[in-house]
C-alpha cells in the first residue's frame, strides 16, 4: 500500500467568494449592470434621477426659514446670488403657518386637547391593531370615541356620557324584549330604543345633569376646526365607522331576507352612484334649507356622516369581494358543524373574508382619508382650503409649491403608515395555506 | 302628487326661513356673535393671519357691523364660503350677511331674493400682459391665448368683448387664481384676465412686477358689495347704514384718530347726527346712539380701511379710482345722515 492516493481525502478550505459577487460591487453587478442593456438602462435612470434631484434639492435647500414674506425670501436668495423664478423655496411660510396647517383655527391654548385626543385614538386602537399591546387596554376601546369627541369639541362631559348611555339602553332593550317577545323583535328594539333615546331624551337628560353637576371644559366650535386635524378627524371617524357598517351592508346584501337585501343593495348602489362632492354639497347646502329653522346641525358632523356613508358603501363591496372569494365548502362546513348564522359568520366566514379583503380595505381607507380634502370645496378649511387662505395673505401671495409640498409630505406619512400596517397585518395573518 | 308634496315642503321650509329671518338682529344679539360669510381667501379682501384672525377689506365691513350691533368688532364668526356655497349659506340662515366680493347683478338681487345693501368696491374686469408682448390695448389681442377662470361672469364678459370687437382668442381654462399665476408665468397664456383688483394683487407677487402691464380697458362693471336676505328690512338697514356710515365718515373728515374729539360735539350737525350726539338715528335703527361711532372706530372710515388693506401703501397698491368720494371724482356717494 503506498501513500499515494489519486483522490483528495480532505476538503479544501472554504474560500471567500470572488470580490465581484459580494458586497457593494456584487450588488451593483447583480442588480444594475447584469448585461449591456441593463447597464445602459441603469445609467440613463441614474442620470434622470440626478437631474431631478439636483433641480429639486437646489430649490428645496434654501435658507429662508426665518423669512416673514415672499419678498423677504427673495431678498435673502438675491443676497446669496440666486435669482430667477425657481431660485429657491420660501420656507418661511411653513415655519410661520405650520401650526395653522395642523390645527386650523383651534385656540392655541387648547392644542394639547387635540394632541391628547389623537394619542387616545392610538391607545384605544392599539389592542385592536397589535396583538402585542396589553389586553387591559381593551376596556378603553369602546370608550375612546366618546372621550376623543369630548376633548375635541369640549363642553359638558354629560353630552358624551349620555350618548354612550344610548348603547346601554339598546343592550337592555334587547335583553328585555327578546326575553318576552323573541329574537327578531329584540333586535328591532335594540336599534329603535337608542335612536329614541338619542333623538328625544338625550338632550334634556344631558341638560338636566349639566345643571345639577356642571363638569366640563371650554367648548370649541366646529368652525374653528381646520387643517390636518380636520382631515384626521373626518378620516378616522369615517374609517372606524365605515368598517363595521360595511360588514353589515355586505352581509345584508347576501341575505335571504328580501327587504334587508333590497335596502342594502339600494343603499350601496345609490351611494356608489353619486360622486362624493355631490354628497358634500347636499350636506352643506341642501340639508340647511330643508331642516327646520333654528336647528343647528353641526356642519362637520354632517360632513362626517356623508363621508362615512360613502366609505361604508365602498367598504361593503370590498368585503363582499372577500365573501365571494371564500369556497362554498366553508359555509357548508360551518352549517354541518351546527353553527347558527352569527356563529358561522363570527368564527368561520368573517375571519377569512376579512383577511382576503385586507388590501382592498386599506386602500379604501387611504382613499377616504385623501378624499377628505374635497371638503375644501364646500368652504371648510382643510389643509388644501387653508393653502388658499394662506396665499390670500399679502405676505405669502404667490407661494404655491412650498405649501403643497408640505401638505403632500404629511399626507404621504399618514397614507404610507397605513399601507405599511396593512402589509404587517397580512404577514401576521399569513397561515401558509395559499 | 309627489311634486305637490315636494313643493309643500319647500314652501314650509322657505316660510320657516322667512320667520327666522324676520328677527336677524335679535338672533345676532342673542348669539352675541355676527355670522359673516367671507371668501375662503382673497388677497386684500379676506384672509386669516398666522393667528387665525381674519383681515381684509371685506372683513372690515363685517367688523364694522359687529361693532355697531354688538359693540365688539371681534365678535364675528367668519364663515368661509366658496363661489358655489355662498348664496345657499345666506339663504339658509347659516350666515347673517355676506361680504364676499360679490357682484351686484339683477338676477342675484331679484331672482335669488337677496338685498345688496350698497357697494363697497367698484371693480371691473381688466387684462394683464407681459410688457415684452408690446401690446398697449386689449383691442390688439387678436388671436391671443387668454387664461380665464371658468364658471364666472368674467368668462362671459370676455366672450362678449372679443365678439363686439370682432377679434378672436383662445381660452385657457383655469380653476383658481393661484393656478392662473403659475400658468401665466409659465407662458401657457399671453393674457390673464380677471377683476382689476385681482390682477393688481397678482402682479404685486411677481418677481419683477414692472415686466407686466395692466391694459387700460376695463370691459365690465363689477360693483362688489355686502348683501343680506330679502325679507328682513330692519337688518338690511343696519348693514346698509353701517356701510354708509364708513363712507360718510370719510367724506365728513371723521377718522379713527379724531373721532374721540369729534364725538364730544362739533359745529357740523351731520357729524353730530352720525356720531350720535344729536338726533336719534341709532334709535330708529333699533340700536343705541353710538352705533356709528363704534363702527368707525372698528377699523377707521372707508378711506382708512381702503388704505390699510388694498391701498397704495400696501403691496397690492390699488389707486382709489372709481372708489374715491364723489367730491374727488369717484362714485362713492352716501345718502345723507338726516
Amino acid at each position: 500500500m503506498s501513500d499515494i492516493s489519486f483522490v483528495r481525502t480532505e476538503m479544501l478550505p472554504e474560500q471567500d467568494p470572488p470580490a465581484s459577487t459580494v458586497g457593494l460591487i456584487g450588488w451593483l453587478r447583480e442588480n444594475l449592470f447584469s448585461g449591456w442593456f441593463n447597464s445602459i438602462l441603469s445609467l440613463v435612470s441614474i442620470y434622470v434621477i440626478y437631474v431631478i434631484l439636483s433641480g429639486l434639492l437646489s430649490w428645496a435647500i434654501s435658507p429662508t426659514w426665518g423669512a416673514h414674506s415672499l419678498n423677504e425670501c427673495r431678498e435673502i436668495l438675491a443676497g446669496l446670488g440666486r435669482e430667477g423664478h425657481y431660485a429657491g423655496a420660501c420656507w418661511g411660510v411653513i415655519s410661520e403657518r405650520w401650526l395653522q396647517l395642523m390645527f386650523g383655527f383651534y385656540p392655541p391654548e387648547h392644542y394639547w386637547r387635540v394632541i391628547l385626543a389623537f394619542v387616545l385614538v392610538g391607545v384605544g386602537l392599539a389592542p385592536v391593531l397589535f396583538d402585542k399591546a396589553p389586553r387591559a387596554l381593551l376596556w378603553f376601546t369602546p370608550i375612546f370615541p366618546f372621550a376623543v369627541a369630548w376633548l375635541l369639541w369640549g363642553g359638558t362631559i354629560w353630552g358624551p356620557l349620555v350618548a354612550m348611555a344610548g348603547f346601554v339602553v339598546g343592550y337592555f332593550a334587547y335583553r328585555f324584549v327578546s326575553g318576552i317577545a323573541g329574537g327578531l323583535l329584540g333586535i328591532i328594539a335594540a336599534f329603535a330604543a337608542p335612536v329614541i333615546w338619542w333623538l328625544f331624551l338625550a338632550g334634556p337628560v344631558a341638560g338636566a345633569l349639566g345643571a345639577i353637576l356642571p363638569i366640563g371644559i371650554e367648548a370649541v366650535e366646529s368652525r374653528q376646526f381646520g387643517g390636518f386635524m380636520l382631515s384626521v378627524t373626518i378620516g378616522i371617524t369615517a374609517i372606524l365607522i365605515s368598517l363595521p357598517l360595511g360588514i353589515v351592508l355586505a352581509l345584508g346584501r347576501q341575505s335571504n331576507l328580501f327587504i334587508v337585501k333590497a335596502l342594502c343593495v339600494g343603499f350601496i348602489e345609490f351611494i356608489r352612484g353619486v360622486p362624493l362632492i355631490t354628497l358634500l354639497f347636499v350636506a352643506s347646502t341642501l340639508l340647511n334649507i330643508f331642516m327646520p329653522p333654528g336647528t343647528n346641525f353641526d356642519i362637520i358632523l354632517r360632513v362626517i356622516i356623508m363621508v362615512t356613508l360613502f366609505a361604508a358603501a365602498y367598504m361593503a363591496e370590498v368585503i363582499r369581494g372577500g365573501l365571494a372569494a371564500l369556497p362554498k365548502g366553508q359555509y357548508e362546513g360551518a352549517d354541518s358543524l351546527g353553527l347558527n348564522y352569527w356563529q358561522a359568520q363570527r368564527l368561520i366566514i368573517m375571519p377569512q373574508a376579512l383577511k382576503i379583503s385586507i388590501p382592498g380595505i386599506v386602500s379604501t381607507f387611504i382613499g377616504v382619508f385623501k378624499d377628505t380634502t374635497l371638503v375644501s370645496i364646500i368652504g371648510l378649511l382643510d389643509p388644501l382650503g387653508l393653502s388658499n387662505a394662506i396665499r390670500a395673505d399679502t405676505n405669502w401671495n404667490g407661494i404655491v409649491w412650498e405649501i403643497y409640498g408640505f401638505i403632500a409630505l404629511v399626507f404621504f406619512i399618514f397614507c404610507f403608515s397605513m399601507s405599511r400596517y396593512s402589509m404587517y397585518l397580512e404577514r401576521k395573518l399569513q397561515t401558509g395555506h395559499h | 302628487m309627489k311634486k305637490s308634496v315636494f313643493l309643500g315642503a319647500l314652501t314650509l321650509a322657505s316660510m320657516g326661513a322667512g320667520v327666522a329671518a324676520a328677527a336677524t338682529l335679535d338672533d345676532v344679539k342673542a348669539r352675541g356673535k355676527l355670522n359673516c360669510g367671507v371668501t375662503t381667501g382673497l388677497v386684500g379682501f379676506a384672509a386669516p393671519d398666522a393667528n387665525g384672525v381674519w383681515e381684509g377689506f371685506d372683513v372690515a365691513v363685517c367688523r364694522a357691523v359687529a361693532a355697531a350691533v354688538l359693540g365688539d368688532p371681534m365678535a364675528v364668526e367668519f364663515v368661509p364660503t366658496t363661489g358655489k356655497t355662498r348664496f345657499t349659506a345666506l339663504a339658509s340662515g347659516e350666515i347673517d350677511m355676506l361680504a364676499r366680493n360679490t357682484t351686484w347683478t339683477f338676477s342675484r338681487d331679484v331672482d335669488l331674493k337677496f338685498d345688496f345693501v350698497g357697494v363697497n368696491y367698484y371693480d371691473g374686469q381688466g387684462f394683464m400682459v407681459p410688457k415684452e408682448l408690446g401690446v398697449s390695448s386689449a383691442k390688439e389681442l387678436d388671436g391671443a391665448t387668454v387664461c380665464i377662470q371658468t364658471g364666472t361672469t368674467t368668462e362671459l364678459n370676455l366672450a362678449d368683448f372679443f365678439r363686439a370687437n370682432n377679434i378672436s382668442y383662445e381660452p385657457v381654462p383655469i380653476e383658481t387664481n393661484a393656478e392662473a399665476q403659475q400658468q401665466y408665468l409659465a407662458g401657457a397664456c399671453d393674457v390673464y384676465t380677471t377683476d382689476a383688483s385681482g390682477l393688481a394683487a397678482t402682479r404685486a407677487t411677481f418677481e419683477d412686477p414692472s415686466a407686466h402691464v395692466l391694459l387700460p380697458e376695463i370691459i365690465s362693471k363689477e360693483p362688489l358689495g355686502p348683501l343680506v336676505r330679502h325679507g328682513d328690512n330692519e337688518w338690511g338697514d343696519i348693514v346698509r347704514w353701517t356701510l354708509n356710515a364708513l363712507i360718510s365718515a370719510e367724506e365728513l373728515g371723521v377718522t379713527s384718530a379724531n373721532i374721540g374729539e369729534l364725538s364730544a360735539g362739533t359745529n357740523n350737525p351731520e357729524v353730530n347726527r352720525l356720531l350720535g350726539t344729536e338726533g336719534n338715528l341709532g334709535e330708529m335703527l333699533g340700536l343705541d346712539a353710538e352705533w356709528a361711532k363704534r363702527a368707525i372706530m372698528a377699523g377707521g372710515n372707508y378711506g382708512e380701511v381702503f388704505e390699510k388693506n388694498i391701498g397704495e401703501a400696501t403691496p397690492i397698491g390699488l389707486a382709489r379710482g372709481l372708489n374715491a368720494q364723489w367730491t374727488d371724482g369717484g362714485l362713492l356717494y352716501s345718502p345723507p345722515f338726516r
